[in-house]
């Protein structure tokens, strides 16, 4: 299974996309079928100061409670508001619709820390 | 998929071979979800599902005296059954707690009894330690096997697969009954029993024809919906309709009165373990007990979360899940105070250092439309 170009992974299985000086976080395809039914999922505040692979929140799935990662620091500056009333969203589109939230980078240099397509690909294939 | 260890029931690679997801639950190796918990939920709530349940044990009594036997050891009545009826029953301690929740089947000359998987070795030996002489006892755990077939269309699917005769009587058949029947061509003890809150079969059978039933089934149900069901999807089903889940509702501190489940303690019986000690907690009435609880907003309650009455915390959350059944709302079953459980109380439930409003209603969350 080929991971979607363009993105950038964490190894707690977040993805990242950069735009300028704001990046879209969300989570694997990989991530939403180990976690199953998704039914709550909690984000930090719009403004809120996050560092990068600080725990920020939970995904919380029919049978778990998992924490969620932010995979690079900066300032919260959009949560995906569609979340609140579906978040079964993330199941249906992780890496579309399902996006979680946004952060206005402080580092950019912090992604040297993340994974590669192909190096995602070669972590998940190693269990 | 995640190799494990576990024991494997004679479904095992029917599992594997749809997909499910295999985990460790009572030292077996058992699929948690197949397509998906939510998914399986609603196929046996409008359609069907069909469940492997063979890492349930299954034991078989025979004597005489059996009936009388199993009342002193239990609070709901074995004796009185007529032949082919299914009981349910809980297993006592002197403190009045609950070793097991079981259900008695009464065959032509003998019994069946079916034990949570978990309390399996526990419950062996306990009916083995207490076995008078003239009664036998037969151990066919891991070795028979228990699928059910729960939903609104469970009787059009397994009725086709039974001959004619046995069709109609198993669309005949009371709820709590059970027959001998033939399934695909395999002898089957099948029961109007289940887990569900939903209309369904259990079938017994030997672990060799159980592949055989499966797949049949499987193949006939498939145009009515039929789906490959989960644990996960039956704790929710479970949880809706109210039914206790041993270790969660019910266990060895937690008595049938304090579980809500006096309707199956017969007071009436001369004498069985535990009848002093739960006479005296029903009449001192200020026990902890379980009660059922919907949350007010989209944050789901876990087991062991705590629970507060005011700024007193009476207890702690024993189940919960989001429920489909009860219009998507976060439900719970808590271990309370007196007092937190009444009707109607407004109760607060810790989740990551926050209080969530929490309102006490009747139970079950769910019953089937009639």
């Amino acid at each position: 299974m080929a991971q979607p170009a363009g993105l950038l992974y964490s190894k707690e299985h977040e993805w990242l996309k950069l735009d300028g000086e704001v990046a879209t976080v969300g989570i694997t395809e990989y991530a939403q079928h180990s976690l199953g039914d998704i039914v709550y999922v909690e984000l930090p505040r719009v403004g809120a100061e996050v560092t990068q692979f600080a725990n920020i929140g939970v995904v919380e799935s029919v049978k778990a409670v998992s924490d969620l990662f932010t995979p690079i620091g900066g300032e919260v500056v959009e949560v995906n508001p569609e979340l609140e009333s579906d978040p079964a969203l993330v199941n249906r589109e992780p890496f579309a619709g399902g996006w979680l939230f946004k952060v206005r980078v402080a580092d950019v240099g912090e992604r040297d820390n993340l994974l590669s397509p192909d190096g995602y690909e070669e972590l998940i294939a190693a269990g | 998929m995640t190799a494990t260890q576990g024991r494997r029931t004679a479904l095992y690679d029917e599992h594997v071979a749809l997909g499910g997801r295999l985990v460790p639950f009572a030292g077996f190796d058992m699929p948690v979800q197949y397509a998906g918990i939510l998914r399986e939920h609603d196929a046996v709530r409008h359609r069907a599902g069909l469940f492997d349940l063979s890492h349930m044990a299954q034991f078989e009594l025979r004597g005489d005296e059996v009936g009388a036997w199993a009342d002193g050891l239990t609070i709901n009545n074995v004796a009185t059954m007529k032949p082919w009826q299914a009981r349910y029953n809980i297993f006592t301690n002197e403190r009045g707690g609950a070793h097991d929740d079981v259900l008695f089947y009464r065959l032509a000359d003998s019994w069946l009894l079916v034990v949570n998987a978990a309390n399996a070795d526990k419950m062996w030996r306990l009916l083995s330690e207490r076995r008078p002489a003239g009664i036998e006892l037969a151990n066919h755990h891991g070795s028979r096997a228990l699928i059910a077939v729960q939903g609104p269309r469970a009787a059009d699917i397994l009725a086709p697969l039974c001959s004619a005769d046995a069709g109609e009587r198993l669309r005949a058949m009371k709820y709590y009954t059970c027959v001998p029947a033939t399934v695909a061509g395999v002898d089957a003890l099948v029961a109007r029993t289940g887990y569900t809150g939903e209309d369904g079969f259990e079938l017994f059978l030997e672990g060799a024809d159980a592949p055989h039933v499966w797949s049949a089934l499987l193949r006939a149900g498939s145009p009515a919906g039929l789906e490959p069901c989960g644990l996960g999807a039956r704790d929710i089903l479970r949880l809706e309709a109210g039914m206790p889940l041993y270790g969660h509702e019910l266990s060895e501190e937690i008595s049938p009165v304090a579980a809500g489940q006096q309707w199956a303690l017969k007071l009436s019986k001369p004498a069985f373990v535990g009848k002093a000690a739960l006479q005296e907690q029903a009449a001192r009435d200020d026990y902890q007990r379980i009660a059922g609880v919907i949350l007010d907003g989209r944050v789901p309650a876990r087991e062991g979360y705590p629970v507060f009455l005011g700024d007193q915390q009476t207890g702690e959350v024993k189940s919960a899940a989001v429920a489909p059944s009860v219009g998507n709302r976060n439900i719970a079953t808590v271990y309370v105070g007196k007092d937190a459980a009444q009707l109607g109380a407004q109760l607060g439930i810790e989740i990551r250092g926050t209080r969530h409003a929490a309102r006490v209603v009747t139970l079950p969350f769910y019953s089937r439309p009639k």
